[in-house]
Order: structure tokens, then C-alpha cells, then sequence
């Protein structure tokens, strides 16, 4: 199988990823629940992997990066801990149903919400941000790289002009994490939330957010810590207050093992390859009679994903043909990002998603092109 | 019987914030240990850093400088 399906998920992962999960498996109790050696081991093991976050993101505390199942569980817990009725908050036409669905409900819950338009391109207008802010704007919600164009966005500009505002500036980083430089401190952002089993090579079930201090996020979830267990109330202090129930310490213990993998491997080394990647299969597919790319083509780097349409082809045809005939696996459809669809015109047809990533060769690329090529041609 | 000596105990509102204690006095090389924290302390969290009372200066002084949060500083019979 040629898998170019890594903005979903990376399946290639480095081989210590799973040996750490396995020794985890065997070794580890349960994170905060004991002082014996087993539990002692899971509780320093999680918050090593804390620790090694706060440092890839420049966090400026371990104790404040929130260990939850994946990215949406993260926003979710942003979304709904941040906001009262009669607030209002800034989002983009680009975000994933991560950010969306939860922005919905608090519509429905008395918070206003804009959004930033997207162009036929997926592109934003910067400006457009610091035109919706007003009175009672409590933040400002974006992605870093859009999940169906692969457009890069500004971060560091988005942050800034919240805080020059005074307001909350909170980032998906769901497409970046790993292969982007992302600076908490730099880039002004306040709540920074990543999944673990992308660009981060982990495994699923791992993920989280990371706060400023001073950020205060109320609880989405309540129930055992292992601490403070008299108290009613879920605990005031970070990273408890946000982690009821027992962790997933053998996944963080494998998302340790990747994120100490991608440290000696080098982000820039990654994201230089994957540049390479997906500028190879957008120069190989761009000129085919009949297929149309979406996205901003004209601004790199960007996050190594290039979504088409082949002219008269259903996208989920497409797809099936590409698993079927080539063994090429890729995603076809919405991919969770309805605004931008309509955006970019392709509501009805949905798109043909090819993500890459690390373990991805040029090879395969060719492959693909070739692929495409030939299915353009029937 | 194990026989009582006075130990100090250091306790935190958070298992992460015993983590950071663990690694700071081990960075540091202040002697201690990881331990249940003593039922008669009303303590957070079920950890407590206990060490020798003489430690209590230098420990003082590492939580000062690594801005480590803790819930108390106990000299108990133990």
C-alpha cells in the first residue's frame, strides 16, 4: 500500500513508538494513583512526555500542557470552558467540525460568533480578523494549516492582533504539530491544541492542549484525580483540573518515544522532505487535462496535503479506483470542513485528499502521478 | 516495629507538581524519596516528597528558584 492518507492519521510510524506503548503496556500502573513503583513509573513517564511538549511548543509550564484523547476532545474543552452567553468570538470559514460543531452549540448557548470568509483559494484575509472585533470579543479561534488545502496560515499575525485586542487567541494545530515551528510565546497564543497520532507520529488516543498560565479554563469533565479527593469540586490546579479519570499513560509513553524520535530527527528535516513531497505530486498533477487542485499554490511552505477533483469523477470514485487498482490509499469527501467546501466550490463533489508524510518517498509520488494520470485519461 | 524517626514531608496540590519535585531534587542531588503522604496530614495529593529535616534549607531554596508549587512543609514523626 502507497498511504498518502497521513493527514488523518501517519500509520508509518517510527519503530520505537510501539515498542515504548508495549513496554507500557507491561509495566506501567495508573498515572497519580500510588506511590508504589509501577504507578510512581506511569506518573513520571506522563509527565516527562509534559515536559518535552512544553518544550516543542514553548509552553512555559509542564504543568500546564492537558493530556485528552485527541485534538477535538482539547477544543472541546477550550471551547466550553472559556465562554459565557453574551460573549463573542472570531472563527475562520477554513476549520475542521473540531472547532465548528463545538462553536455551534455555543451559539446555541447564547455566544455570537463571526467568521473570517474564506476565498475560492482557502485563503484569509488578516485583516478581516481585526474588522469582526468588538466590544465583547473574547477570542480569536484558527487553524494553523488547513486539513483539505494544506494553506499555511499566519499564526504569528493572528495572535498578535488578539492580543493587541486583549483577547484570547486559541490555535489548532492539529495539521502542524511536528512539522511546523509552533512558539506559544512568539506567536501569541494562549490555548495551543494538538493531536498526538499526526505530525507527531504517536499513537491514536493521544493529544491535548496547552495553556499561558493565567489562562483559566473551566472543566469540561469531572470525576477522580488521585488528588485533593475530599474536595467536591474538580481541582483548581492545572494539569488536574482539566484530567478527570485515568490517563492513557501507554499511549503518552509512545508519544514520548515519537516525540523523542522526532528531537533527533529534526522538524525542519521533516518538513523540508514532505516540502519536497507535495511540490513533486502538485507539479506532476496540476497540468493533467481534467483535474483541478484547490488551495493556495502560491505561498510556501504549507502543510504537505493536495486535494483534487478529476472532471466527470465522484471524488469517493476516485478514491476507490486509486485503493483498488493502485493501492494508493487517500480520502475522498467533505473531510470535516463544510465552510470551506462551500468556499471553494466543491460542496456537491467533495475533493480527492492526498496528505503526505516523512515516510513517504518520492517513488510513491511518481506512482500517484502516473495514477492519476491514467484514471484522467478513461 | 519500624521505629518513628522525624522526616521531613513536602506535599503538593498536584501529582505533576511531585513530578517536578522529583526531578528538580535529583538535578539538584538532594536526597529523598517519593511516598504516600502521611495519613495525618489533611495533604492534595496522595504523593509527598520526604527527605531528611536537614535538607529543609537547601529544599527551601530549589523551590524558591525552580518555582515548584507546593502545598506544605511538614516535620513529622514517621
Amino acid at each position: 500500500m502507497i498511504y498518502f492518507d497521513n493527514a488523518a492519521t501517519t500509520v508509518q510510524k517510527p519503530a520505537c513508538v510501539a515498542q515504548a506503548v508495549a513496554d507500557a503496556v507491561g509495566t506501567l500502573g495508573n498515572c497519580s494513583r500510588g506511590a508504589y513503583g509501577a504507578s510512581l513509573g506511569a506518573s513520571r513517564a506522563v509527565y516527562t512526555v509534559r515536559e518535552q511538549l512544553a518544550a516543542l511548543f514553548h509552553c512555559p509550564r509542564a504543568d500546564h500542557v492537558i493530556f485528552t484523547q485527541n485534538s477535538t476532545y482539547a477544543l472541546n474543552i477550550a471551547l466550553s470552558g472559556l465562554f459565557q452567553p453574551g460573549d463573542h468570538i472570531i472563527t475562520t470559514d477554513c476549520e475542521h467540525n473540531s472547532v465548528l460543531r463545538p462553536v455551534y452549540r455555543l451559539m446555541e448557548q447564547g455566544v455570537s460568533v463571526s467568521f473570517v470568509p474564506a476565498d475560492r483559494q482557502g485563503r484569509l484575509d488578516y485583516g478581516a480578523f481585526e474588522a469582526l472585533i468588538r466590544p465583547n470579543t473574547r477570542a480569536i479561534v484558527c487553524m494553523h494549516a488547513s486539513n483539505l488545502t494544506g494553506n499555511l496560515f499566519d499564526i504569528e499575525t493572528v495572535g498578535r492582533i488578539a492580543h493587541e485586542h486583549g483577547i484570547l487567541c486559541i490555535v489548532d494545530a492539529s495539521q502542524t504539530a511536528g512539522v511546523f515551528d509552533i512558539n506559544m510565546q512568539r506567536q501569541h497564543i494562549d490555548v495551543l491544541c494538538f493531536t498526538g497520532h499526526k505530525g507527531l507520529y504517536g499513537p491514536q488516543g493521544t493529544g491535548g492542549l496547552c495553556l499561558q498560565p493565567g489562562v483559566e479554563v473551566r472543566p469540561f469533565a469531572v470525576g477522580g484525580t488521585g488528588v485533593q479527593t475530599y474536595l467536591p469540586t474538580q481541582p483548581a490546579q492545572y494539569p488536574a483540573r482539566l484530567e478527570a479519570g485515568t490517563l492513557n499513560a501507554h499511549g503518552i509513553a509512545g508519544l514520548g518515544a515519537a516525540l523523542s524520535w522526532l528531537g533527533k530527527t529534526g522538524i525542519d528535516t521533516i518538513r523540508a522532505h514532505e516540502q519536497v513531497l507535495v511540490r513533486r505530486f502538485y507539479d506532476g498533477v496540476r497540468k493533467i487535462p481534467g483535474v483541478t487542485v484547490y488551495g493556495d499554490w502560491d505561498r510556501w511552505p504549507r502543510a504537505a496535503i493536495c486535494a483534487l477533483n478529476i472532471a466527470g469523477l465522484d471524488s469517493g470514485e476516485a478514491a476507490d479506483l486509486l485503493a483498488e487498482e493502485y493501492d494508493i490509499a487517500v480520502r475522498p469527501g467533505a473531510h470535516c470542513a463544510p465552510r470551506l467546501h462551500e468556499a471553494l466550490g466543491t460542496k456537491d463533489t467533495g475533493a480527492v485528499r492526498f496528505s503526505f508524510g516523512f515516510f513517504n518517498t518520492e517513488e510513491e509520488i511518481n506512482t500517484a502521478i502516473q495514477a492519476v494520470e491514467r484514471i484522467a485519461e478513461q | 516495629m519500624k521505629q518513628k524517626t522525624k522526616q521531613l514531608v513536602v506535599t503538593f496540590h498536584t501529582t505533576a507538581a511531585s513530578m517536578a519535585m522529583e526531578k528538580a531534587c535529583l538535578t539538584a542531588g538532594l536526597p529523598g524519596r517519593l511516598a504516600p503522604v502521611p495519613r495525618q496530614l489533611t495533604a492534595d495529593c496522595g504523593i509527598a516528597w520526604r527527605a531528611a529535616v536537614e535538607t529543609r534549607a537547601a529544599l527551601e531554596a530549589l523551590i524558591r528558584e525552580n518555582n515548584l508549587e507546593t502545598s506544605g512543609i511538614f516535620e513529622l514523626e514517621i
